[in-house]
């Protein structure tokens, strides 16, 4: 550790923190290897599969292309942000009960895009769905038990998306 | 190779003219990051050869979106979904939403901003098209004061533009004089999400009386960087919609088309492919001429 590298403050899953690191080090690096954050994980680097997605102040970013410093005072949940009070996410509740991971690595940026796209548009279309998770690659599932879980999760969700999903199969 | 975090320096003076002063003090030193989808992808790859970088994210005086009655003038570090999110902005100008939504992921469309694909100026750019139809202008900033050129002059090469080292992209202005065109931009790419252009092609026009009154056409990954088709434009002008107008002007964009061979597609698909979408582009005009 270098004393010339910044402090950087941030939140994370409500947690006030603080890491001194190298600026251009990725927010991905600096969760997982500075505040032991592993849940985010690394796949491609270059922003193309977001598994490595996380939300910083409320916008869904990938952290493989935030620089720390950029991250300073921001308001930061991961993965392991999701849950509270120790019951589970909507999200995470669905993707167990419809099968929506298989081998896991994809599914933390799975859940944090499926999260925010729900928390934004509460009723997602199938057509949503597959925009709000465009930026996320699964090798194992074939998306269709991925998009089922969104649809699951998603309060009420309407008849019509339903169908949709169906038709889609 | 993977990128070093120790190799580069990243500072952030915090407001925009503190990063002008940076800068002027030492011209072609500084590489300006905004929402980092360019910068940290050629980082991690270790091909990042900016040693000195300074932050543009989180600097209000650039990120901003304004409605006069004249134009709309968009700050550089304005996001892509911050520009699908402006209601004025998706209904005069209809084409800047419909490419910030198909510029990679929602990941990316929180963090790309419209000056960084401008400035990063690949020649796939998905929001260079629109803005070249639409007549933007850019606005570039400096210590020493501001300038404005129109954007159809801002690329000069590839990935090279008309910007001084110790300028910045300050904002990009679109006059409100397209409520009555026609707008049209398709992309196509190897899937609809995610995916960077073969080719795409945008268009603003005007018919009156079955006649073109006015047409601008612009295309990506048609050329070494994203251009407007002046030569193509001028057979369509002053032109009715016939069969052989509509033959001499695809013809001119074949000639006119400049693209390669590269990773994603053949020089000979993307020019047959521009064809066939400005054929698709002027028969929705003259059908919609028809019904006038």
């Amino acid at each position: 550790m270098s004393e010339s590298w910044p402090i950087i403050h941030f939140t994370i899953n409500g947690r006030v923190r603080a890491v001194q690191a190298p600026p251009m080090k990725r927010l991905l690096d600096v969760l997982r290897e500075d505040l032991h954050l592993t849940g985010t994980k690394e796949g491609c680097g270059e922003g193309e599969c977001g598994s490595c997605s996380v939300r910083m102040n409320g916008e869904l970013v990938n952290s493989c292309l935030v620089p720390v410093l950029q991250a300073g005072d921001a308001d930061i949940q991961t993965v392991e942000g999701l849950a509270t009070n120790g019951m589970l996410h909507p999200i995470q509740r669905a993707f167990l009960n419809c099968g929506g991971a298989q081998c896991g690595i994809c599914t933390p940026g799975m859940l944090m895009a499926a999260a925010q796209l729900i928390e934004r548009n509460p009723h997602p279309t199938m057509a949503q769905i597959r925009e709000g998770l465009a930026g996320n690659l699964c090798r194992c599932t074939g998306f269709m038990r991925i998009f089922e879980s969104v649809l699951a999760a998603a309060t009420h969700a309407p008849e019509a998306a339903l169908e949709e999903s169906e038709n889609a199969r | 190779m993977r990128g070093n975090e120790e190799a580069h320096e990243l500072i952030a003076p915090g407001s925009l003219p503190a990063v002008l002063d940076l800068l002027a003090s030492a011209p072609g030193e500084w590489t300006p990051i905004a929402g980092g989808t360019e910068v940290m992808v050629a980082f991690a790859a270790g091909r990042l050869s900016a040693q000195k970088l300074v932050n543009l994210w989180g600097i209000p005086d650039l990120r901003f979106i304004r409605a006069t009655s004249n134009s709309i003038v968009i700050g550089a570090c304005t996001t892509f979904l911050d520009l699908r999110a402006h209601g004025d902005l998706t209904a005069k100008f209809p084409l800047i939403a419909k490419s910030a939504g198909w510029t990679g992921s929602i990941a990316n469309q929180s963090r790309a901003t419209l000056g960084g694909n401008l400035a990063n100026g690949s020649p796939a750019a998905d929001s260079s098209p629109a803005l070249l139809v639409y007549d933007a202008e850019i606005e570039i900033v400096s210590k020493h004061g501001s300038r404005r050129i129109p954007y159809s002059k801002f690329h000069i090469g590839y990935k090279r533009n008309v910007m001084a080292p110790d300028e910045l992209l300050y904002a990009i202005h679109l006059p409100r004089r397209f409520a009555d065109h026609r707008h049209y931009l398709r992309k196509v790419g190897t899937r609809r999400a995610m995916a960077i252009s073969k080719v795409a092609l945008a268009a603003t026009a005007l018919l009156k009386k079955g006649v073109v009154s006015e047409i601008r056409l612009a295309a990506a990954s048609l050329a070494a960087f994203p251009t407007r088709l002046f030569k193509t434009e001028a057979v369509l002008l002053g032109q009715p919609l016939t069969k052989e107008t509509v033959l001499a002007a695809s013809r001119t964009l074949l000639a006119e088309a400049q693209p390669i061979d590269d990773i994603r597609s053949t020089a000979d698909y993307r020019k047959h492919v521009a064809v066939n979408l400005l054929r698709e582009f002027l028969l929705e005009l003259s059908t919609e001429g028809a019904s006038r």
